[in-house]
């Protein structure tokens, strides 16, 4: 299965950016063959429906689940209208959320875990 | 000529040369329309706007800050809704969709997304530009409407308004803003109180007019914006001058920047503590205090000649 990871940079020591639809890369990482495509996200230009932009790259990459901080309504909408799982709430490298989430240490949510527009501004939760 | 211009009485004079033939034109009584904005909010639009149509023999008021319209906190004029405004949005027909993508891949606002057996329709993002329709390749898209906001009109003596609202979760003013100026009757005397900042709703506003009165206070935080509304303008091609409100407070930097970029400063409104009373209890100052509508219909005159000036 191919899973989707927010990063701050374009490899796994990177570390897993807390916004969904403004992260600036999407990790695409095959959990069989171990393989890494980095995708550089568009969507941090958007001047609106970032999130929505951001859902639609991802379904295209036929991923089975997402990895990231924080996702909002819309976001969530398209992810769960697509099938995809959504984990939240993940933090540090790349590499060490990958491990976290084949021990399966990582929570999977069902609604959206920050309101619109969460990724434009310096709001930490 | 500014195409908000009615001429009232036209004496032509016809003077033949031996090369040219000269049309002089005098007007009397041209109506204009007058927006007033700002920039910074809370400078005194509405102020204005309100004062400067009762000190007219008669005004057509249009409240353009239809996210929170406050003329008629002051005209309290009974009003009824006169037109529900409406946008595109639209309805994919699933009988007809292949889910080919290209509806969402065409949409710059990212109101559509489009999953596997699954297209969705973010109403709110979408500017009903009508692209997704076109290139979609099955006619699978037709329109659907969807209520945005409404017009609302009233009269007080001889001043009416047209106030457009916005509902309560709309992201678009542009398209109530639309309809709203499609209610003006170029025959009348229109003041349009635009919205604060820069943004699309002021362009929107501002649009058609054949003056803009920027209403900025003396401070820092005043000039700054009212900068930007310059640029705004400016970059327009838009006529406009400069009311200075809350006369006394902070410091001269507004009237030399206007002086610096040759901008008529038209009127100064003063920090007056009977003004503010007045406001307090939903007043429209000249209607209390009377040498102020003549200061207003003066300038309402220093103004026109203006545009005559300038379009003739």
């Amino acid at each position: 299965m191919k899973i989707c990871i927010t990063s701050t940079g374009k490899d796994l020591h990177a570390s897993v950016d807390q916004r969904f639809g403004r992260c600036p890369y999407f990790l695409i990482i095959d959990t069989e063959s171990k393989q890494v495509k980095t995708i550089d996200n568009e969507s941090t230009i958007a001047s609106g429906g970032a999130g929505i932009q951001a859902a639609q790259i991802v379904t295209n990459e036929k991923v089975g689940a997402v990895i990231t901080g924080n996702v909002g309504p819309n976001a969530f909408n398209v992810l769960h209208a697509a099938g995809i799982k959504v984990f939240s709430g993940a933090s540090g490298t790349i590499q060490e959320v990958l491990e976290q989430y084949s021990k399966g240490k990582l929570q999977e949510v069902h609604a959206a875990t920050q309101a619109s527009h969460f990724g434009l501004g310096g709001h930490i939760p | 000529m500014h195409s908000g211009i009615t001429i009232t009485m036209i004496i032509m004079e016809v003077i033949v040369n031996s090369t040219t033939l000269i049309i002089k034109i005098k007007r009397k009584s041209i109506k204009m329309i007058i927006a007033v904005a700002s920039g910074k909010g809370g400078t005194g639009k509405t102020t204005v706007a309100l004062n400067l149509a009762l000190s007219l023999a008669s005004a057509c008021l249009v409240d353009c800050d239809v996210e929170e319209p406050n003329i008629n906190v002051f005209l309290k004029a009974p009003l009824y809704t006169q037109e529900t405004v409406t946008v595109d949005t639209p309805e994919v027909d699933t009988t007809k969709c292949d889910y080919c993508g290209k509806c969402a891949a065409f949409c710059m606002y990212n109101a559509l997304a489009v999953v596997p057996q699954k297209v969705l329709v973010f109403p709110e993002l979408c500017h009903s530009c009508g692209g997704c329709a076109l290139v979609c390749p099955r006619q699978a898209i037709t329109w659907k409407k969807r209520i945005i906001g409404t017009i609302e009109y009233g009269t007080r003596g001889t001043v009416e308004l047209y106030q457009g609202l916005l509902n309560i979760g709309e992201a678009q003013a542009i398209p109530l803003l639309k309809a709203l100026k499609k209610k003006i009757d170029p025959t009348k005397h229109i003041i349009i109180d635009a919205p604060p900042g820069t943004a699309c709703p002021v362009i929107e506003a501002v649009r058609g007019a054949d003056y803009t009165l920027l209403v900025t206070e003396p401070t820092p935080f005043g000039l700054h914006d009212l900068k930007l509304m310059v640029a705004v303008l400016r970059h327009q091609h838009l006529p406009f001058g400069v009311i200075i409100n809350r006369d006394g407070i902070g410091n001269d930097a507004v009237e030399q920047y206007c002086n610096t970029e040759n901008i008529p400063v038209h009127l100064k409104i003063p920090h007056s503590e009977e003004i503010a009373r007045l406001y307090s209890q939903g007043i429209v100052f000249v209607e209390q205090m009377e040498p102020w509508q003549s200061k207003f219909h003066t300038m309402y005159q220093t103004v026109q000649q203006e545009v005559t000036a300038s379009s003739s």
